[in-house]
């Protein structure tokens, strides 16, 4: 395997993705990683020398509209799915002492 | 055969003429996923109580003259990816195992403005992550031709069902194959069109640049016609586009007399079983005959189609699943330590391997350091498929390959290699880097009794000379000879 992923890697890896890793899943995500690495790596036999990043292959731009309110109140509905809600909101862990 | 044994259109037709009712429809759905379900499992989400309510309300509509239209009473199944207003909407992932959206998608409008009857939620693979529904966490989902093999991926539940009558048609999504592939599997028509055609408003976003909303039907006549009904410009969606030229049942002629057909070599190398290969090769054959003008060339870049799909959609992924944390709506852990905790448990508990490991995957070549050489390196890529697909289309009308490499494998073969599975996309991934339309038409069934789809794909925008091609191929074809087990007590063993 060309790629080795170290475990700094994957720690910084679960970080950014915001997951928690089991170790047995460390070790496997370790493997995955390396293999699709490798064979993504195939793209370094293209010569990509001037050519410009496509991110929309239509030439979009940014798109604007009037910020206007079109929807109701639906506070009530939203909220009806949140794990947690008190007092019309969100409750989530204390984070400030 | 019954009265209620027919396509979308027909049966819209028969309900406006009064031969039939929206009601009589719905059950005659019913009563097959009553037989059929405890095997097929097409369905996360059975909403028959609400179903039946609607196709009452319908049919009084019919009867006034105040709902017309060709879908008006006709049973749809809905991918479980896209949202529908009190109906819960579970992307087949645990972390959203009691999302109820109050808000429906604008694909799901359409139709109900159309006076479609919502049947219930289809299975898929996680997040659509997947080519067999096998990543589901609510179990996998058989093939109604052959219970043993899977349906294909990501809109598995979607094209079983359509496969196995439990649904007259069906709305799927496509990111990187997942209408046209399991189509494909389960002898059914799918088709991506152009990206910006239909609004992505309230479809829960994998790869927001790829995906694309499309439908799964039994023939491409309802396949233009649900087209027809979903296609959109839409200011929820800033990369809607607006077209004039949506008319797409215009475009159901059989005449493909001039219309120029490129086979490329590439499609049909290495790696493409023989009995697929044979049957496309001789559906191309009849398109000749009738008058189409085929000619081989080479495509070229098609190995790297795949890697530099990964990238991208993986990277996507990675931001859009980042709203997944359990505050606002879903799963959320028990006995986390404070806020970051409780994200990491929560997302850690709630998603399943598959989109665990394109979400590391993605925030891996976004980081600092490998985004240029990743992330950038892949749109460079994206690029250069995109000039090879305009080199082709300015000397064809439309290209015709395959839509897999195999027809649909095993139950139980493809997790275990993540990267063999995705060599499975290699005909189906790069029409979505390009934007382009895309169908499958089924062309044949292999030795194993597995149908085979061809895959037509134009230029961006030219759904309607993918129609009308299919369309001829169809009546050259005749009809198909559907999957065994449908409407059969059981279904197919």
């Amino acid at each position: 395997m060309a790629n080795t992923i170290s475990d700094e890697t994957i720690e910084y890896v679960g970080i950014l993705a915001k997951l928690k890793l089991s170790d047995e899943e460390k070790e496997q995500a370790k493997k995955d990683m390396g293999r699709m690495l490798d064979y993504i790596d195939q793209l370094n036999e293209l010569d990509t020398e001037g050519v410009e990043p496509m991110s929309h292959v239509f030439p979009v731009h940014n798109v604007f509209r009037e910020d206007e309110v079109t929807n109701g109140d639906d506070s009530a509905a939203m909220l009806a799915n949140a794990p947690e809600e008190k007092d019309n909101s969100f409750v989530v862990p204390r984070t400030v002492e | 055969m019954t009265e209620l044994d027919c396509t979308a259109v027909e049966l819209g037709k028969k309900i406006k003429a009064g031969r039939v009712t929206a009601p009589e429809a719905l059950e005659a759905v019913l009563a097959r996923m009553d037989r059929q379900e405890e095997t097929l499992h097409c369905y996360v989400t059975d909403d028959r109580e609400n179903a039946r309510k609607k196709a009452e309300t319908v049919q009084a509509q019919i009867e006034a003259g105040t709902l017309s239209g060709p879908l008006a009473g006709v049973p749809v199944a809905i991918k479980d990816n896209m949202n529908t207003a009190g109906l819960l909407t579970t992307c087949a992932s645990r972390i959203l195992n009691n999302f109820v959206p109050t808000f429906s998608s604008e694909a799901v409008k359409r139709l109900e403005a159309a006076g479609a009857v919502i049947i219930g939620k289809t299975n898929m693979d996680e997040f659509a992550m997947g080519s067999t529904t096998e990543t589901s966490y609510y179990g996998v989902t058989r093939n109604p031709w052959h219970t043993d093999h899977v349906p294909g991926g990501s809109s598995g539940g979607s094209a079983a069902a359509v496969a196995a009558g439990e649904c007259y048609y069906a709305l799927g999504s496509d990111t990187g194959g997942s209408i046209r592939q399991p189509a494909s599997f389960c002898g059914v028509v799918g088709m991506k069109p152009t990206y910006g055609t239909v609004s992505r408003y309230g479809l829960i976003a994998y790869g927001s640049s790829l995906d694309q909303i499309g439908p799964l039907a039994q023939d491409v006549t309802d396949c233009a016609a649900i087209l027809e009904v979903i296609s959109t410009h839409d200011p929820k969606d800033s990369t809607s586009v607006k077209r004039d030229d949506t008319d797409f049942t215009s475009a159901l002629k059989a005449d493909v007399k001039g219309m120029r057909i490129g086979i490329p070599r590439d499609y049909f190398g290495e790696g493409l079983d023989g009995e697929v290969k044979d049957s496309i090769l001789s559906a191309v054959r009849q398109l000749e005959e009738a008058g189409a003008v085929v000619e081989e060339f080479d495509l070229s870049l098609v190995k790297y189609a795949i890697p530099a799909y990964y990238v991208i959609a993986c990277a996507e992924a990675s931001s859009n699943l980042a709203r997944f944390e359990g505050v606002k709506y879903g799963y959320r852990a028990e006995g986390f330590d404070g806020l970051h905790d409780m994200y990491k448990m929560t997302r850690s508990e709630g998603f399943g391997p598959e989109v665990k490991r394109r979400i590391m995957l993605g925030s891996f070549v976004l980081s600092s350091g490998y985004y240029d050489a990743y992330y950038l390196k892949a749109l460079r890529t994206k690029a250069l498929i995109k000039q090879a697909f305009d080199k082709a289309f300015a000397k064809y009308d439309l290209i015709v390959g395959p839509a897999s490499p195999t027809t649909a494998p095993r139950l139980g073969e493809s997790l275990a290699d993540p990267i063999q599975m995705y060599l499975g996309d290699i005909y189906t991934v790069s029409v979505n880097l390009a934007g382009l339309p895309g169908i499958t038409v089924p062309c044949g069934v292999d030795s194993k009794g597995l149908p085979i789809g061809m895959q037509l794909i134009g230029d961006c925008f030219q759904e309607k000379k993918l129609i009308r091609t299919a369309y001829t191929y169809e009546t050259l074809r005749g009809a198909f000879a559907g999957c065994p087990g449908k409407g059969k007590e059981g279904g197919q063993a």
